[in-house]
C-alpha cells in the first residue's frame, strides 16, 4: 500500500476565505493510501517545505499531494522540496484549488466541495506516477539576434562581451534600425546617430559578433540549447568583401525612381544605394525592381564605373545553416499605416506627415538638410498642429486603430514641439491631446519645458477632421477645458501614429512557436517576474517586438535579455523535461501518424524484434528521441491503436483522476 | 438583374424626379426594379434606442417582402438606405431585436437579415460597372467641373453602411467619371448638411450650407449632385446668394445616357 501526504495550503486567505481548508484537509485523511494530511497559512513559505519535508520522513511517504495554487506557479518549488527530503521530484502532483476553485468561486460550501473533488483526483493520479528521472543535454555555445535595432545590438554586444558568438540576422541591408532614422532623442536631445553609430561600429568590430544583413530567418528546428536555424542571405548583387562604399555607383546611377525607404519615402535614390552615410556594412545594394539592367538588360553604369569591381548582376541568394544555443527576437516595431485615418486627411495632403516622417525633415542628413520645409512647396510652415494618439488608445469596437497606448508618442511630440520652437520661434505650435503621458526619468519636467518656455499650444481634446482648403490645412477640434470648438488654419499637420510590431514578427513567432498576443506582440514568461523570456524555453525578447517601449527601456530589456541568454549559454548541459512521450512497442503498429502531427520532429521509426504475447518477429515501431520531445502530447491523443503515452500524464493516470472526479 | 425597389414616401412627393430618372434610366441600362407592393414609411429616423422595436417594423416587413421573391433590395433615397440597412444589420446580428420583432410580425417564417441591401449608386458600381455605364454614355458631360456632396447618411456608420470610406469616398466622383465630367474634390462633400437642424436652428442649417456652397464653388464646381432629398431641399432653400445648383445624380445620369433626346423623338 502506497503511503500519500496531503497538504492543503490557504495561500493566505486566497484559498482559506472560499475553502474550508482544515474540512479539505480532514476529510483527505479518510481516502485510501492517505497516511498523513494537514493544512498550513503559506506552504510555499520555509516552514511550509520544512512541514513537507519532515512528513516525507517521518512517515516514509512515497508520494505527495499539494493543494494549491497552479502547478504554473509552484511545481517546480514542491518538486524541489520532495528532492531535498530523498523523494523522486516526479511523485509530487498538485491540485489547483486556486485559480481554479477558490479564485472563481464565492460560495464557501461549493468551493471545499469542489477542492475536495480535486485533491481526491491528484491523489488518484499520484497513485500512478513513476519516478522519472530528468536526462541532460549539450547546450550549443552561440546565441542568435533577430533583428539588427537597438534592442538587437544591445543584446549582441552584452553577450558578445560575455565570450559567446553571436550572429545578428537584419532583413534590411543595414543595422542600425528605427533609432538610426530619428534626430533628436527626449528628454536630454542628444542626437540619436551620434550615440547609435558607436554601437553599430563595436557591433560590426567585435570579434564575437557576426552580421548577416539582408537576410532573413527561413526556418527554426530544435529546442533550447540546441536550435538550428535557415537563415536566407538575399542577393544584394554587390560583393561584400569587395565593395568600399565608397558611394560612385549611387551617385551615377540614372535611375531614380526608388522611394528612400529611410527617408519614409520623401525622397527617392538610385537603383544602386547605401541606405544612409552610416551604414553598417557600409555596402551598396541594388534594388531590382528598378534597376535598368534588370528591367531591360542594358545599362552596367555602376558596374563599369566601380573600381573595386564589386558590382555582380550574377550573384544568388544564399542559405547559411548554423546552431545556436538561444535565440532572441529583436524584431522591432514600425508606425501604421495613418491612411487607415483618412479624416486627418493624410492621404489627401503632402503636408500632413506622420512623427517619424516629420523626424527626417528635422534632420540633417534628411531630404530638406534639417530644414524645416512643407513637403508640398518647400516653405516654412508656421502654423503647426500636432494630433496625438492616431490610432493608439481606440475603443475595442472601433473600425481601425489600436486599443494599447504606444507609449512613446507623448514624449517625442513634445520633442518636436520644442525642438521647432526652439529652431523657429515665429513658429506657432499646437498640439491636441487625449493625456500628456510622461512617466519617465526627467520625462514631465520635459513636457512641462515645451509647454511652459517654449509656449507650445497645448489643447485637451481630440481633433474632429482636418481638411484641405488650398494651401491650407483646416483643422477643426475641441478643447474640452474651455468647452468650445477649435479651428486652426495650419501648414503643417503632423499625426503622432501608433506603432505596432514589425510585419515580420508574426511569421517569426510561428517559426519559433512563441506565443504573442492579438496584437501580435511577444507573449512573456510571466509578465512581472519573467519579462525578457518567452514561454518557448531558448528564446528571449528585447525590445519593442515585446510592447511599445522608448530607447533607454529598450536598451534595459536589451540587457536584461543578454543576462538571461548568457545564465543559459553558460551551463554544460541542460535537464531536460522527463514528461515526454514513449511508444509501446507491443502495441505499435508503426502507422506513422505520430510523426505527422508532431511539431517537433522528435519521432523516428525503426525496425525491431518485438517478442510480445499476441506477435513475435520483426516490426516497424515508433522510437521518441527524449532530448527532442517537448511533452506536448500530440501523438497520444492521435495515436490510432493506444500506443503512444506520455511520461507523468499517462492515459491511465488521467482515467483514474476522471473515475476520482465522477465517483 | 432584378432587384426589389423601395421608393420611400419622399419620392413620391418632393423628390419625384430622383424616382423618374432613376427608373427610367435604370431601364435604359437593363435593370428591372420591381417596386414593393403596398410598401410603407422606412421609419424615417433610425431609432438610436435599442429596446424601441416598432419604427423597425415597416423597414423589416419591406426587407421580408424582398426576402419572399429572393431579390435584393434596391434604394435610392439616402434617408429610406440609410434607415433599412441599419434595421437589416439589426435583425442580422441583435438576437434581442430579431426575437421581438419576429414575435410582433409573426411571419411564416423569421426574418433574420437575409435580405440584401444595396443603393441605387452601389447597384451602378457593382453591378452595371462605371465602366460598362461609360459605354452607355451617349450624352457625356465634357468639361462640366462637378462637386458630389454624399452627406451624413449614405456613409455612417462605416462599419454597418460599409458604402465607402467614410473620409475619403469616391464613388459618386467615380460616377461623375463615367457620365463624361469632371468630379472636384472639396472637403465639405462628406460634412452633414445640417438638415436635422433646419426646423429648429434655421441659422445652424443656413451656416452649413453656405459652408458647403462655398467649398465647392472655391474648390471650382459649376454644379452639385446628391442622392439624398434632404440635403437636396436644404442645399437649396438655405441656400444664400453664393449658392450653386444642386441637382440629383439620377438625373444627370438619365440625361447623360441620352434618354431626353429618345423621348423627344418619339
Amino acid at each position: 500500500m502506497q503511503k500519500i501526504g496531503v497538504f492543503v495550503c490557504w495561500c493566505g486567505s486566497n484559498i482559506a476565505a472560499t475553502v474550508d481548508v482544515k474540512a479539505v484537509a480532514n476529510a483527505m485523511r479518510s481516502e485510501p493510501g492517505v497516511v498523513y494530511s494537514t493544512d498550513y497559512q503559506y506552504m510555499c513559505s520555509e516552514n511550509g517545505q520544512n512541514l513537507i519535508k519532515d512528513a516525507i520522513r517521518d512517515y516514509k511517504l512515497d508520494g505527495v499531494v499539494v493543494c494549491s495554487c497552479s502547478p504554473r506557479m509552484h511545481e517546480a518549488t514542491f518538486r524541489k522540496t520532495a528532492l531535498s527530503a530523498g523523494l523522486n521530484p516526479y511523485m509530487v502532483e498538485i491540485a489547483n484549488i486556486r485559480e481554479q476553485c477558490s479564485w472563481i468561486h464565492k460560495d464557501m460550501e461549493e468551493g471545499t466541495q469542489k477542492a475536495m473533488v480535486l485533491a481526491r483526483a491528484a491523489i488518484a493520479k499520484v497513485k500512478k506516477n513513476a519516478p522519472l528521472t530528468a536526462g541532460t543535454t549539450p547546450v550549443t555555445k552561440r546565441a542568435l539576434v533577430i533583428g539588427g535595432g537597438i534592442a538587437g545590438i544591445q543584446t549582441a554586444l552584452d553577450v558578445a562581451d560575455a565570450g559567446y558568438e553571436v550572429d545578428i540576422v537584419e532583413k534590411s541591408p543595414t543595422i542600425g534600425g528605427r533609432m538610426a532614422q530619428l534626430d533628436k532623442t527626449f528628454p536630454t536631445l542628444d542626437c540619436s546617430a551620434c550615440i547609435l553609430t558607436p554601437k553599430m561600429v563595436e557591433a560590426n568590430q567585435h570579434e564575437n559578433i557576426h552580421l548577416i544583413t539582408y537576410a532573413e530567418l527561413e526556418n527554426v528546428s530544435g529546442f533550447v540549447g540546441n536550435f538550428t536555424a535557415r537563415i536566407k542571405k538575399k542577393a544584394r548583387y554587390v560583393d561584400e568583401t569587395k565593395c568600399t562604399g565608397c558611394g560612385i555607383c549611387t551617385e551615377k546611377c540614372p535611375s531614380r525612381k526608388g522611394l528612400n525607404a529611410f527617408n519614409m519615402g520623401l525622397n527617392t535614390r538610385g537603383a544602386v544605394y547605401i541606405p544612409f552615410a552610416q551604414a553598417i556594412p557600409n555596402v551598396a545594394v541594388i534594388d531590382t525592381e528598378n534597376c535598368l539592367h534588370f528591367k531591360t538588360g542594358k545599362c552596367g553604369i555602376c558596374q563599369k564605373n566601380c573600381s573595386a569591381g564589386a558590382i555582380n548582376f550574377e550573384q544568388k541568394e544564399e542559405i547559411l545553416e548554423r546552431k545556436y544555443g538561444a535565440i532572441i527576437v529583436a524584431t522591432g516595431f514600425r508606425p501604421i499605416d495613418a491612411s487607415a485615418f483618412d479624416e486627418y486627411a493624410y492621404t489627401q495632403s503632402k503636408d500632413v506627415v506622420t512623427s517619424l516622417e516629420l523626424e527626417r525633415l528635422m534632420n540633417a542628413a534628411g531630404p530638406t538638410g534639417g530644414v524645416l520645409l512643407r513637403p508640398s512647396d518647400g516653405e516654412h510652415p508656421k502654423e503647426i498642429v500636432f494630433i496625438q494618439c492616431v490610432g493608439s488608445r481606440c475603443s475595442k469596437d472601433a473600425a481601425k486603430g489600436k486599443e494599447y497606448c504606444s507609449k512613446i508618442c507623448c514624449m517625442y511630440t513634445a520633442k518636436h514641439a520644442m525642438l521647432i520652437r526652439e529652431k523657429y520661434p515665429d513658429t506657432n505650435v499646437h498640439v491636441f491631446y487625449i493625456d500628456v503621458r510622461t512617466p519617465g526619468k526627467n520625462f514631465d519636467e520635459f513636457y512641462r519645458r515645451a509647454a511652459e518656455q517654449y509656449g507650445v499650444d497645448y489643447i485637451k481634446g481630440m481633433v474632429g477632421k482636418v481638411s484641405v482648403e488650398g494651401k491650407k490645412l483646416h483643422v477643426q477640434g475641441s478643447d474640452l477645458i474651455s468647452n468650445e470648438q477649435v479651428h486652426i488654419d495650419a501648414d503643417l499637420v503632423v499625426l503622432a501614429t501608433a506603432i505596432e510590431p514589425d510585419p515580420t514578427a508574426r511569421s517569426i513567432g510561428t517559426m519559433l512557436t512563441a506565443s504573442m498576443d492579438t496584437n501580435d506582440f511577444f507573449t512573456e514568461a510571466h509578465p512581472k517576474l519573467r519579462p525578457v523570456e518567452s514561454p518557448t524555453a531558448g528564446i528571449f525578447l528585447s525590445g519593442v517586438c515585446q510592447g511599445p517601449k522608448d530607447i533607454p527601456e529598450t536598451v534595459a530589456q536589451a540587457g536584461a535579455a543578454a543576462s538571461k541568454v548568457i545564465g543559459l549559454l553558460s551551463k554544460k548541459e541542460l535537464v531536460g523535461n522527463p514528461c515526454v512521450a514513449h511508444a509501446n512497442e507491443l502495441l505499435c503498429n508503426g502507422c506513422s501518424q505520430c510523426e505527422k502531427v508532431c511539431p517537433y520532429g522528435a519521432i523516428t521509426y525503426e525496425d525491431k524484434e518485438v517478442r510480445g504475447p499476441e506477435f513475435r518477429g520483426t516490426k516497424r515501431i515508433a522510437v521518441v528521441n527524449e532530448a527532442i520531445c517537448q511533452g506536448c502530447g500530440a501523438c497520444t491523443v492521435t495515436c490510432p491503436s493506444t500506443a503512444m503515452d506520455l511520461k507523468g500524464f499517462s492515459n491511465n493516470q488521467i482515467m483514474e483522476e476522471v473515475d476520482a472526479i465522477c465517483r | 438583374m432584378t432587384y426589389s425597389y423601395f421608393p420611400g414616401c419622399t419620392l413620391k412627393n418632393k423628390a419625384k424626379d430622383l424616382d423618374r430618372y432613376g427608373r427610367l434610366s435604370a431601364a435604359a441600362l437593363g435593370v428591372e426594379l420591381e417596386e414593393i407592393e403596398e410598401w410603407q414609411c422606412c421609419g424615417a429616423v433610425y431609432p438610436q434606442a435599442s429596446d424601441e422595436i416598432a419604427t423597425r417594423l415597416s423597414s423589416v416587413r419591406a426587407l421580408n417582402a424582398a426576402k419572399e421573391k429572393g431579390q435584393p433590395l434596391l434604394t435610392l433615397c439616402s434617408a429610406c438606405h440609410h434607415v433599412i440597412k441599419r434595421v437589416n444589420h439589426d435583425l442580422a446580428t441583435n438576437a434581442d431585436i430579431r426575437t421581438k420583432v419576429n414575435n410582433y410580425l409573426e411571419l411564416d417564417t423569421p426574418y433574420q437579415g437575409e435580405t440584401k441591401v444595396l443603393h441605387y449608386l452601389e447597384m451602378l458600381r457593382d453591378e452595371v460597372g462605371f465602366d460598362t455605364l461609360k459605354k452607355a454614355v451617349k450624352n457625356p458631360m465634357k468639361g462640366t467641373k462637378i462637386a458630389a456632396y454624399y452627406g451624413c447618411l449614405l456613409l455612417r456608420p462605416s462599419g454597418v453602411m460599409s458604402f465607402d470610406d467614410p473620409e475619403n469616398p469616391s464613388i459618386i466622383e467615380d460616377f461623375i467619371r463615367a457620365i463624361g465630367a469632371e468630379p472636384v474634390i472639396y472637403s465639405q462633400r462628406n460634412e452633414c448638411c445640417g438638415g436635422y437642424m433646419a426646423m429648429e436652428d434655421k441659422g445652424a442649417a443656413q451656416d452649413r450650407v453656405e459652408k458647403i456652397h462655398d467649398s465647392a464653388r472655391k474648390a471650382g464646381a459649376e454644379l452639385i449632385i446628391t442622392a439624398c432629398p434632404l440635403c437636396m431641399y436644404n442645399l437649396d432653400v438655405n441656400g444664400k446668394e453664393n449658392k450653386l445648383p444642386v441637382k440629383y445624380f439620377t438625373e444627370l445620369l438619365y440625361r447623360a445616357l441620352g434618354l431626353e433626346e429618345a423621348k423627344d423623338n418619339v
